[in-house]
């Protein structure tokens, strides 16, 4: 999933302070299992911005709203009858959410709710790390389904560097070594002859390091 | 036994602390509650196992929110007390009925007033 943390309301209320009507919009994806831009944080962000403005002797409206996605025209669509009403729409969804509405809602001034972090998993309650950076060239059939470029601090292909110690990197002592999780998932699935093979230079053009990217599918266009 | 206790409170029972979400404590607030306080069993003795733990971070996130918007982190406190323990039930309700009357009621109160007038 795409893993988002909550901004903190200092940040929210100086983007919203001048507008008199307002739109949280909360996204039922991702930023739901994070727990930082769902419904439930959508109501307890527009409680405290009410009582916030009301304290200030502010008269602000704020209405919530959570969608299925805002990565979708069709949910999206569901607010353009009253988008109008608003001075500017709060996004709780991740960067994307936050952009396809800003797109889709030209006039209306959008700001983002939480700050989108990565792809990642959830390792346990409350503990998310990265799993993948979209480098759209996988290569985790190669290297036992740990991913160098999203969990090795060098991003390398042909690891570990002179700084894993006991199977963490040198980055910090918390963090697993890539590679030593690459190696001994390898042994584990009897296939360490393959650590031996040279990774040949990553096209590094599919990545973001090529620009922004596309998918274009011809097959499942209408 | 009959213990009394200040009348200003008014109780919402839950089957478990673990049920207070950080919502339930700010809607009171927005509703005009001058003081909310979560009254869970002694830690480690949830039968659910961290319902009060969970509770209590839900106060503090509370706290922190309250702090930030200037009604007041210190309106809202978490309690433990063991479920037959009666008496200190009372004696907790009296505290923070005293902590409530210093801080004085709930700003949005008179914000609400300054506002209609
Ligand atoms: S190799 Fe690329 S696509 Fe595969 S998990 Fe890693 S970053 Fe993601
Ligand atoms: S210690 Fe391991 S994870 Fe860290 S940079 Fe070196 S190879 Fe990559």
């Amino acid at each position: 999933m795409i893993v988002a943390e909550k901004k903190p309301i200092e940040e929210i209320i100086d983007y919203v302070k001048d507008f008199q009507k307002l739109l949280i919009a909360g996204c039922n994806e991702c930023v739901t299992v994070c727990e930082a831009g769902g419904k439930k944080e959508v109501g307890i962000l527009a409680s405290a911005l009410r009582m916030y403005f009301m304290n200030e002797g502010k008269k602000v409206e704020i209405d919530e709203v959570t969608l299925e996605r805002q990565c979708d025209h069709e949910y999206l669509e569901e607010i353009r009858d009253r988008i109008d009403q608003y001075d500017a729409v709060l996004s709780l969804a991740c960067g994307v959410g936050v952009q396809f509405m800003a797109e889709k809602y030209f006039s209306t001034p959008v700001f983002p709710g939480v700050n989108t972090c990565f792809m990642g998993a959830a390792e346990e309650r409350g503990v998310w790390s990265e799993r993948c950076q979209g480098c759209g060239q996988c290569i985790l059939g190669k290297t036992a389904g740990i991913c160098p470029i999203s969990r090795c601090a060098k991003r390398l292909l042909n690891g570990p560097c002179g700084g894993s110690t006991k199977g963490k990197c040198e980055i910090n002592k918390d963090l697993d070594c890539a590679w030593q999780l690459i190696i001994d998932r390898l042994k584990e699935l009897d296939r360490f002859d393959e650590y031996e093979q040279i990774m040949p230079i990553k096209d590094w053009s599919t990545e973001r390091a090529g620009g922004p990217r596309k998918v274009v599918r011809e097959d499942v266009r209408l | 036994m009959r213990i009394n206790y200040p009348g200003t409170i008014r109780i919402v029972r839950l089957p478990c602390t673990g049920k207070v979400d950080i919502i339930h404590i700010l809607r009171a607030f927005e509703k005009g509650a001058d003081g909310v306080y979560v009254v869970g069993c002694l830690e480690g003795e949830c039968r659910f196992e961290n319902g009060n733990l969970q509770a209590r971070k839900r106060v503090d996130q509370a706290k922190k929110i309250l702090d930030t918007i200037g009604i007041g982190g210190e309106r809202v406190w978490m309690y433990n007390l063991s479920s037959s323990d009666g008496p200190r039930f009372a004696e907790y309700a009296v505290e923070m009925t005293e902590k409530i009357k210093e801080l004085g009621p709930n700003p949005l109160k008179k914000a609400k007033e300054k506002m209609a007038a």
